[in-house]
C-alpha cells in the first residue's frame, strides 16, 4: 500500500470560447488577476473534475466511492439516505482512528485530497497526498461579454409585462482562448498515511487527462488536456527541489504569432537533458 | 544550530484566526506556519522546531479571490453506522455550498530563520548533529516530506537553504506595527489547543520573533 515515489507534475489545459472557471465575485467573469490580466483556475476547479471523473468512472469500484459529491450526476444514484447526526457522539481515540481508515480505505476522494471530519470536539481530519494550485494562463486572457436572447419568459408576469413579446436576455462569458498551466505535488509519505497507491495514482493520471471530455457543459466551450509531464522521483523524499523540475517545461507563444488562438500558437520546450540523479520525466500527454 | 530558508511562492494565506470564515490573511507570515515549513522538510517525535526571525523580501500585496466551498464536516457517528452495514455517507456540495471570498497575500518572499531543540520524546539514538546533518542535506536537496504551503494547501512554495547570508536580496526597506498576531497554538492539552499570541513588529522587513516562553507570548 502507499507510493514509493515522489512526484511533481505540469499540467497543461486549454479553452476555447468557455469559461474555464467563473469568478462569484466578478458576476461569473472567467477567473483574472487584475493585475496582470493572466486568467486562473483555482485548485479545487480541478479538483472537482476529478471527482467527477472518478465518480462517473469508478461506479463498479467499491473503494473508489466519492466523498465530497455533486447532484448533478447523481441523479441516477438512489443514495439519499444522507443522515444527520442529531445528537454528537462522544466516541474517542481508538474509534476516531479507526473510522478515519475506513473512511481512506472506501472513498478515492478523501485518501487522494484528504477531508476533514469531525469527531465531537476535534476535527478529525485526513491530508492526502496531492497537492495542486491554481492554474495561470501563460498569457493574458481576455474575457468577451455575449449578449444570448432567450425566445421565452419564466413566469406569466413577465409575460404580461412583455404584452406578449416573451423574449429575455442574458450573458454569458467566454475567453476566446487560454492556456493554462497547473503545478501538482504527490507527497509518497502523505500517501502511505492514507493508503494511495499506485493504482490509485493511474486513476489520477487517467483523470486528469480526460476529466475535461467528461465535463462539457455551455459554459465551458471547448476545453482539453494538452500536456501531462511527470516527474519521479526515484524515492520517497525526493532528489530535487520541485521548482528546478517544473522550471524545465517551458511553454512559449510562437513568435510569429501575436494573439494565440490555436494550442498550435504555442510551443511546449521540455529540457530533459542531464536531469537530477533519481529523476525520470514522464510524457504521459503532449 | 540555526536554519535559514527562503521560500517563495504566488499566494499565501496566513488566516487571521477572527477572520476566518471569509479569509483575511495576517501581513506577514506567522511563526506558526513558518515553523510548519521546516517541519515539512524535517520533523520526528524528538524533535520541536521555533523560529527566531522573519524576513520580508517582498513588498506586502494583496488579492481578493471568492470560491465555492463546502460548509460541512461529517459526523463521526455517520462514519460508525456504515462500518455496522448502515447507509454510506456522503457529503453533497449543492447543498453544503457557501461562496467564501479570501483576502490572501500575493507574490510573497520571506527568509525564515529556525532552529530545534530536542523534545522529551527523543530516544538514547537520537542526537542533534545526526538532525542537523539530515535537514541540511533534505533542505540542500531539495527534498521534503510533503511541498511545504503558505499557509493552505494550495499555496504551494519554493524553499532553498541559505548558507550564506552575503549575496542575498535585502529585506523590503518597510518598518510597520502589525499588531498582535498568532505566535503559535499550545498543544499541551491536546484534545484543546490554546492559542498563543505576540506583539509583531517589522522593522525594516525583519521581525523579530520572541521565544515561546517568553512573557511577549501570551496566551
Amino acid at each position: 500500500m502507499g507510493l514509493n515515489n515522489r512526484y511533481e507534475f505540469v499540467l497543461l489545459f486549454d479553452v476555447k470560447d468557455g469559461n474555464p472557471n467563473g469568478d462569484p465575485d466578478a458576476g461569473n467573469l472567467p477567473r483574472m488577476d487584475a493585475e496582470t490580466g493572466m486568467g486562473l483556475v483555482t485548485d479545487v476547479c480541478l479538483k472537482r473534475k476529478v471527482r467527477n471523473f472518478v465518480q462517473m468512472t469508478q461506479t463498479d469500484n467499491a473503494n473508489r466511492k466519492i466523498f465530497v459529491r455533486e447532484k448533478a450526476i447523481l441523479n441516477n444514484m438512489i443514495d439519499e439516505s444522507h443522515e444527520q447526526e442529531g445528537v454528537k457522539d462522544k466516541e474517542k481515540g481508538d474509534k476516531t482512528e479507526a473510522a478515519k481508515n475506513w473512511m481512506c480505505k472506501n472513498y478515492y476522494d478523501v485518501r487522494t485530497f484528504g477531508a476533514v471530519m469531525s469527531t465531537g470536539k476535534n476535527a478529525g481530519q485526513v491530508r492526502g497526498p496531492i497537492q495542486m494550485t491554481f492554474s495561470r494562463s501563460i498569457d493574458p486572457v481576455v474575457a468577451s461579454e455575449h449578449t444570448i436572447t432567450r425566445m421565452a419568459v419564466t413566469t406569466s408576469k413577465e409575460a404580461e409585462a412583455q404584452s406578449g413579446e416573451n423574449r429575455t436576455m442574458g450573458r454569458k462569458f467566454t475567453v476566446p482562448y487560454g492556456l493554462y498551466r497547473c503545478h501538482g505535488f504527490i507527497s509518497a509519505h502523505l500517501a502511505k498515511q492514507t493508503g494511495f497507491d499506485e493504482d490509485d495514482l493511474e486513476l489520477f493520471w487517467q483523470s486528469l487527462m480526460q476529466m475535461f471530455d467528461h465535463d462539457r457543459s455551455a459554459s465551458r466551450g471547448e476545453m482539453s488536456a494538452r500536456g501531462l509531464y511527470v516527474f519521479k522521483h526515484s524515492n520517497a523524499l525526493g532528489h530535487a527541489p520541485a521548482t528546478v523540475l517544473l522550471d524545465r517545461v517551458q511553454v512559449q507563444r510562437k513568435e510569429e504569432c501575436d494573439i494565440a488562438r490555436n494550442f498550435n500558437d504555442y510551443q511546449v520546450e521540455i529540457d530533459d537533458s542531464n536531469l537530477p540523479e533519481g529523476i525520470e520525466l514522464i510524457k504521459l500527454l503532449g | 544550530m540555526g536554519f535559514c530558508l527562503e521560500v517563495t511562492g504566488d499566494y499565501a494565506c496566513f488566516t487571521r484566526p477572527e477572520m476566518k470564515v471569509e479569509r483575511v490573511s495576517y501581513d506577514v507570515i506567522t511563526p506558526s506556519a513558518a515553523r510548519a515549513i521546516f517541519e515539512a522538510v524535517l520533523w520526528k517525535p524528538a524533535i520541536e522546531w521555533h523560529i527566531h526571525k522573519i524576513e520580508v523580501l517582498k513588498p506586502i500585496r494583496w488579492v481578493s479571490i471568492r470560491r465555492n466551498e463546502v460548509g460541512a464536516v461529517l459526523p463521526v457517528g455517520n462514519i460508525n453506522k456504515a462500518m455496522k452495514g448502515g447507509a454510506l455517507p456522503a457529503l453533497y456540495v449543492e447543498d453544503a455550498r457557501q461562496q467564501r471570498a479570501g483576502l490572501f497575500l500575493k507574490n510573497v518572499a520571506y527568509r525564515l530563520h529556525g532552529s530545534f531543540s530536542l523534545t522529551k520524546n527523543a530516544g538514547d539514538s537520537d542526537n542533534v548533529g545526526k538532525f542537523v546533518e539530515m535537514f541540511k542535506r533534505r533542505a540542500k536537496k531539495g527534498q521534503c516530506f510533503n511541498q511545504p504551503y503558505l499557509g493552505c494547501r494550495e499555496f504551494s512554495c519554493d524553499f532553498r537553504l541559505i548558507e550564506e547570508l552575503e549575496n542575498e536580496n535585502s529585506t523590503i526597506e518597510e518598518s510597520r506595527a502589525l499588531g498582535w498576531m498568532l505566535y503559535d497554538m499550545d498543544y499541551q492539552q491536546s484534545n484543546n489547543p490554546m492559542p498563543l499570541f505576540f506583539n509583531a513588529v517589522m522593522n525594516n522587513g525583519v521581525i523579530d520573533v520572541p521565544e515561546k516562553q517568553s512573557d511577549e507570548v501570551r496566551g
